[in-house]
């Protein structure tokens, strides 16, 4: 097999292997939601009177939760669509 | 043979998917060309949907409250109205309200049409870091304005808190406010337009046939109302909690 490497090929690979880390962040984002739905749900549960504020307060922490994972998202279409390391 | 030297190593798949923001009409800017481009666009679209909407509904509410009974369009602006004296009264009191409901309405429904205009077919131009950045510096300086009002020198004070060793971290929280908050809004609709735009370019015609449909509910319904809630309750709890206790 013949296979001739220029110089950015092998930056396009690392990017997207870089890429591919980069949305791991999304594991604790939906450790997180999930977390905080669950604890929604029992709320809700055990007073269901309240639940629209329970809703809206569950909702805003996982939005804040959110933010850590879409770093990375962000990361990784950053790298795999700008391709800031290009020569 | 490696098919090596195209762009993203010639995946012809990613080559079909167009989610990229095109620049349309050259435009010189005190001697720097600039350009007009997929953004504005869709910007001008949008703003030109709400007005004729705007326009209509209080065209209608005004004569169903001449005529003096109710249609659809005139319980929909109450129930509208309604809820978002209710969103704001509750986190800020009734004086606060009066001061920025104008603004949270303006805010929410152009949030909210700029998420769903990928129904459609239109780039949201909240899927650029230009709209959402703007967005999120007006919020900041909303809060900052209120932090210098209602707080004077505490506000100096309460960079030094708990103790002047916290003074670096309190600066860099202060600032990153915009950051986290445009980054938000800006990387959801961002990976749902992402999402939907591979899906449209790699698979066959078959696959395009009626799910499309349930991933635009999700994408752009669900994630765009829930992102233009958070977006406006996270303004709002902050220059609320700027703002101090109210009676």
């Amino acid at each position: 097999m013949n296979v001739n490497f220029d110089g950015n090929d092998l930056i396009h690979a690392f990017s997207a292997l870089g890429a591919g880390i980069a949305v791991c962040s999304g594991i604790g984002t939906g450790i997180g939601q999930g977390n905080a739905a669950g604890l929604g749900a029992q709320a809700v549960g055990r007073n269901p009177g309240a639940k629209g504020t329970i809703m809206s307060t569950m909702l805003l922490g996982q939005a804040v939760a959110e933010t850590t994972g879409l770093y990375g998202l962000v990361v990784a279409l950053l790298l795999m669509f700008v391709k800031p390391f290009d020569k | 043979m490696l098919n090596v030297g195209t762009p993203l190593g010639g995946v012809p798949v990613l080559r079909e998917a167009d989610f990229y923001i095109h620049e349309h009409v050259p435009v010189n800017f005190f001697g720097e060309t600039v350009y007009l481009t997929t953004t504005h666009i869709c910007t001008v679209i949008v703003v030109c949907v709400i007005i004729c909407l705007t326009l209509y509904l209080r065209h209608a509410f005004f004569k169903a409250e001449r005529e003096g009974k109710m249609t659809a369009a005139s319980t929909i602006v109450e129930m509208g109205v309604d809820m978002l004296t209710h969103f704001v009264e509750d986190a800020m009191g009734k004086e606060g309200a009066k001061k920025y409901i104008n603004y949270l309405g303006a805010l929410f429904i152009y949030i909210f049409f700029s998420n769903t205009s990928g129904i459609l077919g239109l780039r949201p131009p909240t899927a650029d870091y230009g709209t959402t950045l703007c967005l999120a510096l007006i919020t900041w300086v909303m809060i900052m304005y209120a932090d210098i009002r209602y707080n004077k020198w505490k506000m100096v004070k309460g960079l030094f808190e708990p103790f002047p060793l916290f003074f670096p971290m309190n600066v860099i929280s202060m600032f990153s406010t915009p950051l986290s908050m445009s980054l938000r809004l800006f990387g959801n609709i961002l990976g749902g337009t992402v999402l939907m735009s591979l899906y449209y370019g790699m698979l066959p015609w078959f696959a395009k046939l009626g799910v499309p449909s349930a991933l635009h509910v999700y994408f752009d319904i669900f994630s765009g109302g829930i992102q233009t809630y958070v977006f406006c309750m996270l303004t709002v709890t902050f220059v609320a909690e700027k703002r101090g206790a109210f009676e």
